[in-house]
């Protein structure tokens, strides 16, 4: 498929939708179908709008229009040594940057680069009403008018459908290796810890409950001198190592029970609840296969500071994304009131209230 | 239109009640109307606006916080929020029939957790305070604006500020954690989490450079990092301008992100040497400071390709700092650039555009005939990194009219950094200065988006009134509006 401008077109069906009282269930390469609540609507497809817009290396900066293969921006970064920090998982060859981003799904790089949110500079949006928006820019820094470029990070496409959207890169690393430390979970989270308060250039980690997993980058020297002090043995092939695990497809995944996400606090000791457990960013992500009543896992991520999302499987109709206080529900409302005030944008995606 | 974008607010608000209302619930010298106790809160770092509040409070407490805006909504009164006074935008300006709401009684660092890497601070509490409690843990806070040492973090939440390193460690948006606010009902909203996100939409983003507009903010949890185990700073002098320029896309395209990358223009270098004598070759047409930090072996790796990028740009000198010492005499100069400027001139006026890198030169050759046209020079100081130019604009606010042709100046040069992709506010914020601005930064359509967002959270607009967002009334008599959809306020001008 060639590149394709379609927001008019894509206007026109949120203008029409709005006009005739119908919902939108917006979609483009339909590999994340599994992931939030399911919701009905007429399909507006995205992938039709599609192409790198602008991309110049030495800007750090590239463009996209939101239906565009998200492989398609990761081989012309990586043709000029850049990359995506965030490092998004695919789950799928038809991943867009429209999904990606309406998502912020982030992987193993996430706790030293940053999430998907943190690289995203501005975005084009058409609204509820079928206004065509532009917010942020391609600049890296730029405070004019409130941050709704950001906001479009993970609303599930409930606010807004992306158009395009403009995302700081980085240069790849000259030097990537992966060390495995055979490491009980506590002693894993203790050394993790000692060496967050150094500067090491750690950029991955991942406990599975029988080795931890440690990625260094950078100079090369830098990587050659934090090998020495984290030790361990370098595996032959830790970009599929990493790979297999953002995209989940490493053995841990494999299951018919739930898949729950924890995001918490990094330095939460293991916690009790029967299940596999397999733990990333320092600690401060664990996924938990598990059968356990949705009100204990959740009750535990409260009080370890965090929240839980039942990320695959289990049923898609209930509750998938943690509740939220009753003072914060009340602003989603409004704010969805604000940019969709007739409900027809991927309503009930994120939560049954909107 | 909503009360939040007309600007609208009831008249008629009885200064004597509100003050007796607000002294029932905060100690009696917390409560300042005295015209002369006011006085210091009437203007922020934008000294050019002064406004006196009908009233000045400084709360202590969360609660008493809650219990101010709860008032404060009952009676629809507008509130300012304020911390330090720093900002150079004008934001914290108090309104005339409103209450100023300081937060400088919040100075407790409440919490330093060193293997979290988080401090969780009261919005009082200064930017380097928070670097200066985390030392001992080998721990700092990153960004780094460079009112650090007064400014305060509830302030640099407010205004999302950066700094000289943000190309590599970001801006407040990317440092914080958690936030906890009141919204102007009085309730208390906890915002992010202990972990790496939360749950819904993004809101930390959303109050994050909102400028007060949305909520006031109590509670800041910040991220810290390791200090680096080494800085080190290459100084490198330029006889052309657009070189300068080149080096730096140079630099980026080598795959290094210094941790600083700075430029200044002759005017602002001569200013800086004339006062700090840091050691500037006073004949360079432009100098570039690049800080490069990382491990050891890291710092070692890339100045030596620094040096070599450098040279090859056709750099006319390059200097390595020997020493600590040296490297913050560089900096020094750098950093007394602003005061450096304030010696050679009665008065300037900071600009703050972003623009993408690569119009730099054509950027500064339109900033310096418009120099020419308006008879005002200009010193140009420049996060070159991540393309924030600062123009500092030289004028005399005691001859008649120059502080107004001053400011059609400034605004000129932001519609510059428009039309070439850039926008109007890199750091400073909007505030009162920029709302012309915006409306050539925004169409029509997206501003009342803005003022949408606004009304989820405030509706009857009584937070920091008349900031930020410009009405479609105010765009209309600025003329802006006609260029909706294409944004071609020039038409005549190439476009990019």
């Amino acid at each position: 498929m060639n590149d394709n401008d379609a927001s008019v077109e894509l206007r026109d069906s949120v203008q029409a939708a709005r006009r005739a009282g119908t919902s939108l269930c917006i979609r483009a390469g339909d590999s994340k179908a599994f992931y939030g609540r399911e919701t009905g609507g007429e399909t507006l497809d995205v992938s039709r709008h599609r192409g790198i817009t602008r991309y110049d290396p030495t800007e750090l900066v590239i463009s996209a229009r939101a239906g565009t293969p998200l492989v398609l921006i990761e081989q012309a970064l990586d043709a000029r040594g850049q990359m995506l920090a965030f490092e998004p998982p695919h789950y799928g060859d038809t991943a867009t940057l429209g999904g990606t981003i309406a998502c912020n799904l982030s992987g193993p790089r996430r706790a030293s680069a940053g999430a998907a949110r943190d690289f995203v500079l501005g975005c084009r949006i058409i609204n509820g009403k079928g206004e065509m928006l532009s917010f942020g820019g391609e600049v890296m820094k730029n405070v004019a008018g409130y941050d709704v470029s950001r906001l479009m990070c993970g609303a599930l496409g409930t606010l807004g459908v992306l158009l395009d959207v403009s995302l700081k890169v980085l240069p790849r690393p000259e030097a990537e290796i992966t060390l495995s430390l055979p490491l009980g979970e506590h002693q894993a989270i203790a050394r993790l810890h000692d060496w967050g308060q150094q500067p090491l250039p750690v950029t991955a980690s991942c406990h599975d409950g029988i080795n931890l997993y440690v990625r260094l980058s950078g100079a090369q020297g830098a990587v050659a001198a934090a090998r020495r002090l984290v030790g361990g043995d370098e595996l032959s092939d830790g970009a599929r190592f990493w790979n297999r695990l953002r995209e989940q497809r490493s053995g841990f995944f494999v299951s018919q029970q739930p898949l729950w996400r924890l995001s918490l606090a990094s330095d939460t000791p293991p916690l009790p609840i029967p299940g596999k457990w397999l733990y990333e960013w320092g600690g401060a992500l664990r996924w938990l296969v598990s059968d356990a009543p949705a009100a204990t896992i959740r009750d535990t991520a409260v009080a370890a500071g965090g929240h839980a999302v039942l990320y695959r499987g289990g049923d898609r109709t209930g509750e998938i994304f943690h509740p939220l206080t009753d003072g914060l529900m009340a602003i989603h409302r409004r704010l969805k009131l604000a940019f969709d005030p007739d409900g027809i944008l991927n309503p009930g995606r994120m939560y049954p209230e909107f | 239109m909503n009360s939040a974008a007309t600007g609208n607010r009831p008249a008629g608000i009885d200064r004597r009640y509100l003050i007796q209302q607000l002294q029932a619930l905060l100690p009696s010298d917390a409560v300042l109307h005295a015209s002369e106790d006011l006085r210091p809160f009437e203007c922020d770092g934008l000294s050019a606006y002064r406004e006196l509040p009908l009233v000045a409070v400084l709360p202590d407490t969360i609660e008493q916080v809650q219990a101010v805006l709860r008032l404060c909504h009952r009676l629809r009164v507008p509130v300012v929020a304020r911390g330090a006074g720093t900002g150079l935008s004008g934001g914290a300006l108090p309104y005339r029939q409103g209450v100023l709401l300081s937060l400088a009684k919040f100075t407790a660092i409440l919490d330093i957790d060193p293997r979290r890497r988080t401090a969780r601070v009261q919005p009082g509490v200064r930017n380097l305070a928070i670097s200066q409690a985390a030392e001992p843990y080998g721990l700092y806070y990153a960004p780094d604006p460079s009112s650090q040492i007064a400014c305060t973090i509830g302030g640099n939440v407010a205004e999302n500020s950066g700094g000289v390193h943000c190309l590599k460690y970001g801006l407040t948006v990317h440092n914080i954690q958690q936030v906890k606010v009141i919204t102007i009902d009085g309730e208390m909203l906890t915002i992010g989490g202990s972990g790496l996100d939360a749950p819904g939409y993004d809101l930390l983003a959303l109050l994050t450079g909102s400028e007060g507009m949305l909520a006031v903010i109590v509670e800041v949890t910040v991220k810290l990092l390791p200090a680096p185990e080494r800085a080190q700073v290459l100084l490198a002098a330029f006889d052309d301008l657009v070189k300068a320029g080149q080096a730096v896309g140079n630099i980026i395209s080598a795959g290094i992100i210094p941790a600083g990358l700075e430029m200044m223009d002759r005017l602002a270098i001569q200013a800086a040497e004339d006062f700090v004598h840091a050691g500037y070759p006073r004949d360079a047409e432009a100098i570039l400071l690049c800080e490069l930090d990382g491990t050891n072996e890291e710092v070692s790796e890339h100045i030596l390709r620094v040096r070599g990028v450098l040279h090859d740009s056709g750099a006319t000198e390059v200097r390595t700092a020997r020493n600590e010492a040296e490297r913050l005499t560089f900096w020094k100069g750098r950093k007394a650039a602003f005061p450096a400027v304030g010696r050679i001139s009665p008065d300037y006026y900071c600009m703050d555009g972003t623009i993408p890198r690569k119009h730099l030169p054509r950027v500064l050759k339109s900033i310096a005939e418009l120099s020419a046209g308006f008879g005002l020079p200009v010193a140009n100081v420049f996060h070159a990194g991540d393309g924030n130019l600062h123009p500092l604009i030289l004028y005399d606010a005691n001859k008649p009219g120059e502080l107004e042709r001053t400011e059609a100046f400034g605004g000129r040069i932001l519609e510059l950094c428009v039309e070439v992709g850039g926008t109007i506010t890199g750091e400073h914020g909007v505030g009162m200065e920029k709302l012309d601005q915006m409306c050539v930064q925004f169409d029509a359509l997206e501003l009342q988006q803005f003022h949408a967002v606004k009304a989820a959270f405030d509706k009857d607009g009584l937070l920091n009134p008349g900031k930020a967002v410009p009405t479609l009334h105010r765009c209309a008599e600025f003329g802006a509006m006609h260029v909706h959809g294409g944004r071609l306020r020039f038409p005549e001008l190439e476009r990019f």
